[in-house]
């Protein structure tokens, strides 16, 4: 395969990482330390092969000829216009498909650079200007910038906790404007929208939300039947609301939950949760028909 | 025929026509449902009836509300009857029911009762004398169809008060 060009394996000039795939090795001979490569210019188009009886997962790279003014590479000729890379536990595919397990290895990623960037510092006198750049790029090619702002707190609990306080703070002022509650989904929208980078994931917003009533913060998260989730004020008394409900229902004979979120000025979801807590309270009863969802006064518990 | 029926208050409601997820509106939901079938069929005098009809009569489908109460409903509404001992299937498939606005051990009671009123224990009668002879005529068990009967007369026998027996021309009760 006369295409490979022997290289140092750090970045060029003019040269970024767009991509990494680690658990690949190439030895020359016994040594460890060397480096292969084909210029992206090589590639025609490349085809995933999947995995047989026996047979390994590959990925198959079609490649143009070698051009004649090639750098010396570890073969002469070829007469194949192929290559394929073969993965041990199919590198690849598992390790896009199972993010958990990317996780992990990122956190070795992350691990193995401190110790690089601790030991650059160790070796501070002892190390020449030129070394420190190709450790720093060796830094870069792994893909690390810098630590996430996850590794300050530590993952888990500890950074949910922050969080959690955090979003305390955040969050009083615009649960007061909506009436002392809001859905998940619009804190996050709202909460993300504020961070602007280090966006918070779902999973990190419901796992701090989880422990504010702990914390004994002045929010709470709360989960409706239906599984909508809703981040409510300490103060707020959804049970008290739904007397409320009944009220106006009761003013305007029925209404569905549209009518009835313009009314109040609620989200309808929102709305809907609260007729639904007035169904399950006995307050109100349900007419269900090809016009729509539409609630009542429950006649049936107070006329004879 | 539906002249002098009065609806109750319910029929004129939407949410009667949709099964409540609220165990106890339900509760009362069903109990009034149950209440209009048997007030329903004792005024126009209907003994039994198929599913498919019920599904079209008003009784469960109010047009001018433009509301009806979907088969699996009134599926419940007729289970919940049956439980009571106020319906009893005729068939295996749950097509056509009896319908009986007083259960038959009620019905037992009040032709017993006349029977022993009128001293007329021991006596032998036929079936169509009960519901159609001239001595029951200011009885409410008079004109009453001859399937209830005959499980009026069934639930007696159980108490050992009648007996169920053949005569020249169909079938009769002996009242001990």
């Amino acid at each position: 395969m006369d295409r490979f060009v022997w290289t140092s394996g750090l970045l060029e000039i003019n040269e970024t990482l767009v991509i990494q795939q680690r658990g690949v090795r190439i030895y020359d001979g016994e040594e460890k330390e060397c480096c292969m490569a084909i210029l992206l210019s090589q590639i025609v188009f490349i085809e995933e092969q999947a995995a047989g009886i026996g047979k390994s997962a590959k990925i198959v790279v079609h490649l143009h000829p070698a051009p004649p003014n090639k750098e010396p590479g570890p073969f002469q000729s070829s007469k194949n216009s192929y290559v394929k890379l073969s993965f041990k536990e199919h590198g690849q595919i598992e390790a896009f498909e199972d993010l958990s397990k990317l996780m992990i290895k990122a956190k070795e990623m992350v691990e193995l650079s401190k110790s690089i960037a601790n030991k650059i510092k160790d070796k501070q006198g002892n190390i020449t200007e030129d070394e420190t750049i190709r450790f720093k790029s060796y830094l870069l090619s792994m893909g690390i910038a810098n630590p996430v702002t996850r590794e300050t707190y530590g993952s888990g609990t500890q950074y949910h906790m922050q969080l959690a306080k955090q979003l305390a703070g955040i969050l009083q002022a615009p649960l007061e404007e909506r009436g002392g509650i809001m859905s998940l989904t619009e804190v996050y929208c709202l909460v993300n929208r504020a961070r602007g980078m280090e966006l918070l994931s779902p999973e990190d917003l419901v796992n701090a939300c989880k422990m504010l009533e702990a914390l004994k913060l002045p929010l709470r998260l709360r989960v409706f039947d239906s599984g909508v989730m809703v981040i409510e004020l300490q103060s707020h008394k959804e049970e008290e609301m739904v007397a409320s409900a009944l009220e106006t229902v009761s003013e305007k004979g029925s209404l569905t939950s549209e009518e009835f979120a313009k009314l109040v000025g609620m989200s309808v979801l929102l709305a809907k949760e609260r007729l639904l807590l007035a169904e399950k309270m006995g307050h109100l009863c349900r007419d269900d028909s090809v016009e729509g969802l539409r609630f009542y006064p429950n006649l049936f518990m107070t006329q004879s | 025929m539906a002249m002098s029926f009065e609806w109750p208050w319910q029929y004129r409601f939407p949410p009667f026509f949709t099964l409540q997820p609220n165990v106890d509106t339900r509760q009362k939901q069903l109990a009034a449902w149950c209440s209009l079938v048997l007030s329903f069929c004792r005024l126009h005098k209907q003994s039994s009836m198929t599913v498919m009809e019920a599904q079209e009569s008003p009784l469960f489908n109010n047009v001018k509300l433009q509301r009806k109460l979907p088969v699996e409903s009134i599926q419940i509404v007729l289970e919940e009857l049956r439980k009571k001992g106020n319906l009893e299937w005729l068939d295996k498939s749950k097509s056509s029911f009896l319908i009986m606005w007083r259960r038959p051990e009620e019905w037992g009671k009040l032709i017993y009762q006349w029977v022993s009123r009128s001293g007329q224990n021991n006596s032998v009668f036929t079936l169509y004398e009960l519901t159609n002879g001239e001595d029951t005529e200011d009885e409410e068990f008079h004109g009453l169809d001859e399937a209830t009967l005959l499980r009026a007369l069934q639930a007696l026998q159980q108490e050992h008060k009648a007996e169920i027996i053949t005569v020249s021309d169909g079938r009769g009760v002996k009242f001990f």
